[in-house]
């Protein structure tokens, strides 16, 4: 018997020597054209006098970002200024997908609305907004929307914000000595509002006896703010209004048109896509659930609240995260009108210091680094949402 | 929507509920003022509706100045295209034209519906003052050729075989054609530009990423490790990137990768980024489909005696491909308005020479007009494909059993 199985199969037909043959002979490939291109590279950058290497991040910027978080001057580093534009990416990102998702739960409900007319609108909105693209739309916001709006002497006036063409001059607040005490006890009443809500809802669940759950949560919130108050005597932050100066705004926030543009556009072009998956997970919820609820004596907007909702959540999460990625990789498109984000600000770095190779790697990585974060919370959020299985 | 009903309809013919009848006001009290809340719905959007179109229409017809459009069409449509060779244009737009009336002729539907589409653009070209003599008859053949490709069609032995062949080789036709390569005088790429452009390049990315998208899904769904973590990574590295750092990349890396006194021009280099690009994307499309075909399929060809390679080529894959053929159009739809960013790395594609005619002082505050008019047409391109693909799930049955 064994001496029968030796001699079967040569090796070139052996079922578990092919798989390494071929995995060898494509290393090999990959091998001999990856070490062609570098060792092209090398020779190439050796010619213009770059020697790879991050040690060009040490060196003094000398140019100026308009918008930052964090302290910025022409005369700190290159590394100072990519950080600068990483803040950037993460703020214009986050804020777009925060509006993106309010904006588009509401388009896609506005799609399923009885209304005909509401549901005509949406349904415009979304083909619109959602065949063009986004970077026609970015220079639409900016170079004929904002940057067309008047100078600053004449800005238009809507309530106590303005707009002219250097951005939204906005209200805008600033911490004093009490904030703390405020900020202190809006968290505590928040978790007292949670814990009631909790323990309440839970006994009148099981005892079947009214317990306000709702009435005592909001109760204990306003309660907390009422005891801030009065620990504090003043509100929680000063507001300041802008005021119209000799040049330019004074007092307030100005927000810049290149980061308007880039949000309302990023906003208007990811939320159709949200509307959209919105819908289709609504619509997913098999009918027969809301006839169920209804059987019960549900009301419309209890059956959507607690019926068809977190069955449409699971069907939502996984698609929406990935359009908060599109959006987070979209914003690069910042670029094109020059809001200081991590592309633009990379962009200026290589074209500088000629280190190509360095900065397109460093971009690569921040925007992995950030689409793993997005998916690990939205992942997290996913498997709480999931219904558990036997 | 809902399959359930479908299924139902295919077995017995149901009865139809009586028509309602109720009139005008009945259909205004149902779809717009059914509770107090949707009458305030309803009044609030039209007062909104009112305000926007009046804006809209007093721009259109009154401020809007669109001699901007109509003196720079030919940069619109074809760029800086050396001016004596743009019978090539026009031949290349006359064979897609003979293909779509052959397509329309043969397959109706969708097919007959886009043909229309195509001859109603070319009509509305035509009949418009500002297109020059020579653009207006050569707009009228084109409008000739439809029409001759639909009638044509039926008496064609194997037409479809024809007509699919076809559509494959204009593809090589038409980039060597608008060259030259020597045959006739070369025209560079430097001087291709407008929507010519902006169309070539998301079909080259299209079509040359296809082949290399089916060849890392199948790399990443093998069982050789390292293949397969090869395929992953680079996918997942690609995916994870905007494209914009991908067109920087083509721009500034390819020329350092190729040996000294080889180059690459820009166009190109461009086609190379997207192409890469949109293969990562195309491999995600490609897997899906092969994942939505029962493993039974590989088991039973397999049991016939096919091989590997075999049960791929013949079995698994033509399922699997016609499964993810509204996904590939999708892909293609986002493909065709991403290379709107090819206007950042310094090509003239239709939003590059859209930026090109605004910063002319001649047209000085014409932003809207400009990027009004591209979008349109970037519009009325994207939506008739998304048309033409749903037309096409329905007709191809995917997603229903």
């Amino acid at each position: 018997m064994a001496k029968q199985n030796k001699v079967s199969t040569p090796f070139w037909r052996d079922n578990r020597i092919i798989p390494i043959m071929l995995q060898i002979i494509f290393v090999l490939i990959v091998l001999i054209v990856g070490g062609y291109l570098i060792n092209n590279a090398i020779a190439g950058l050796e010619r213009i006098g770059i020697e790879l290497g991050l040690g060009f991040l040490g060196s003094t910027a000398s140019f100026n970002i308009s918008e930052s978080l964090i302290d910025y001057q022409p005369t700190d580093t290159y590394g100072r200024a990519v950080m600068v534009g990483v803040l950037n990416t993460i703020k214009v990102s986050v804020i777009g997908i925060i509006l993106a998702t309010i904006i588009g739960i509401f388009v896609g409900i506005a799609r399923l609305s009885n209304n005909w007319l509401v549901q005509k609108i949406a349904g415009l909105y979304i083909e619109i907004f959602r065949n063009t693209p986004l970077l026609v739309q970015i220079f639409i916001w900016y170079f004929a929307v904002f940057l067309k709006f008047p100078q600053v002497k004449e800005a238009f006036e809507i309530g106590p914000m303005y707009l002219s063409n250097r951005g939204a001059a906005i209200p805008w607040f600033e911490l004093h000595s009490g904030s703390l005490i405020w900020s202190l006890l809006f968290i505590i009443g928040i978790i007292a509002a949670i814990i009631f809500w909790k323990t309440r809802l839970n006994t009148q669940v099981k005892t079947g006896e009214r317990k306000y759950p709702f009435v005592w949560a909001i109760g204990s919130f306003i309660t907390a703010l009422i005891l801030a108050f009065v620990f504090t005597q003043q509100g929680p932050v000063d507001m300041t209004y802008p005021v119209l100066g000799n040049f330019n705004f004074e007092g307030g926030h100005t927000v810049t048109p290149e980061f308007l543009a880039i949000l309302i556009g990023l906003t208007a072009y990811t939320a159709t896509y949200i509307a959209e998956i919105v819908r289709a997970g609504i619509l997913s919820v098999s009918k027969g659930q809301k006839e169920a609820a209804k059987a019960l004596g549900l009301k419309n907007s209890t059956t959507m609240r607690l019926v068809v909702f977190p069955q449409a959540i699971r069907i939502i999460i996984p698609p929406v995260t990935s359009q908060y990625l599109n959006l987070t990789k979209n914003s690069s498109l910042a670029v094109a009108v020059g809001y200081a984000d991590l592309v633009s600000v990379g962009n200026t770095t290589l074209n500088q210091t000629g280190h190509a190779v360095e900065m397109i790697l460093i971009m690569i990585l921040v925007y992995l680094t950030l689409s793993l974060l997005t998916s690990l919370f939205m992942n997290i959020f996913n498997k709480k949402s999931q219904i558990v299985e036997r | 929507m809902n399959t359930n009903l479908n299924t139902d309809q295919s077995l017995e013919k149901t009865i139809e509920p009586p028509k309602s009848s109720l009139g005008v006001f009945g259909w205004l009290k149902k779809n717009l003022f059914s509770n107090w809340y949707n009458s305030i719905l309803t009044i609030i959007s039209v007062i909104a509706l009112f305000y926007i179109v009046k804006g809209v229409f007093s721009f259109v017809f009154i401020s809007a100045q669109w001699s901007v459009i109509s003196e720079n069409y030919r940069l619109f449509m074809v760029g800086q295209y050396t001016k004596a060779e743009i019978w090539r244009v026009w031949s290349c737009l006359g064979v897609v034209s003979l293909l779509f009336g052959l397509s329309a002729g043969i397959w109706k539907g969708t097919a007959r519906h886009m043909s229309v589409l195509l001859s109603v653009i070319l009509l509305i070209h035509m009949l418009v003052p500002f297109t020059s003599g020579t653009a207006k008859m050569w707009l009228g053949i084109n409008i000739g050729i439809v029409v001759f490709g639909y009638f044509l069609a039926p008496f064609i032995p194997k037409n479809k075989i024809i007509t699919i062949a076809g559509w494959f080789l204009s593809f090589p036709f038409t980039i060597f054609l608008l060259n030259g390569f020597g045959v006739f005088s070369t025209v560079k790429t430097n001087v291709w530009g407008g929507l010519l452009l902006t169309l070539l390049i998301s079909v080259v990315a299209i079509v040359v990423s296809f082949p290399i998208g089916i060849l890392l899904a199948l790399g990443r769904t093998s069982n050789l490790p390292i293949v397969k973590y090869f395929c992953i990574a680079y996918i997942e590295i690609i995916r994870g990137v905007p494209l914009i750092t991908v067109f920087f990349m083509a721009q500034l890396m390819i020329p350092l990768f190729l040996p000294e006194g080889l180059e690459i021009n820009n166009v190109l280099r461009v086609m190379i980024g997207a192409t890469l690009f949109t293969a990562a994307y195309m491999a995600e499309n490609v897997r899906g489909g092969l994942q939505s075909i029962p493993s039974g399929q590989f088991e039973a060809a397999k049991a016939i005696g096919l091989n590997g390679p075999q049960a791929m080529t013949f079995i698994i894959m033509p399922q699997a491909l016609r499964a993810i053929i509204p996904a590939i159009v999708g892909q293609s739809i986002s493909m065709f308005k991403d290379t709107s960013l090819v206007a950042i790395v310094g090509l003239i594609d239709l939003l590059g020479i859209a930026q090109t005619v605004i910063s002319n002082p001649d047209f000085l505050g014409r932003q809207m007009e400009v990027y009004m008019y591209i979008a349109l047409l970037y519009w009325v391109i994207a939506y008739s494909m998304s048309y033409a693909s749903r037309r096409m799930e329905k007709s191809l049955g995917v997603g229903e059993r």
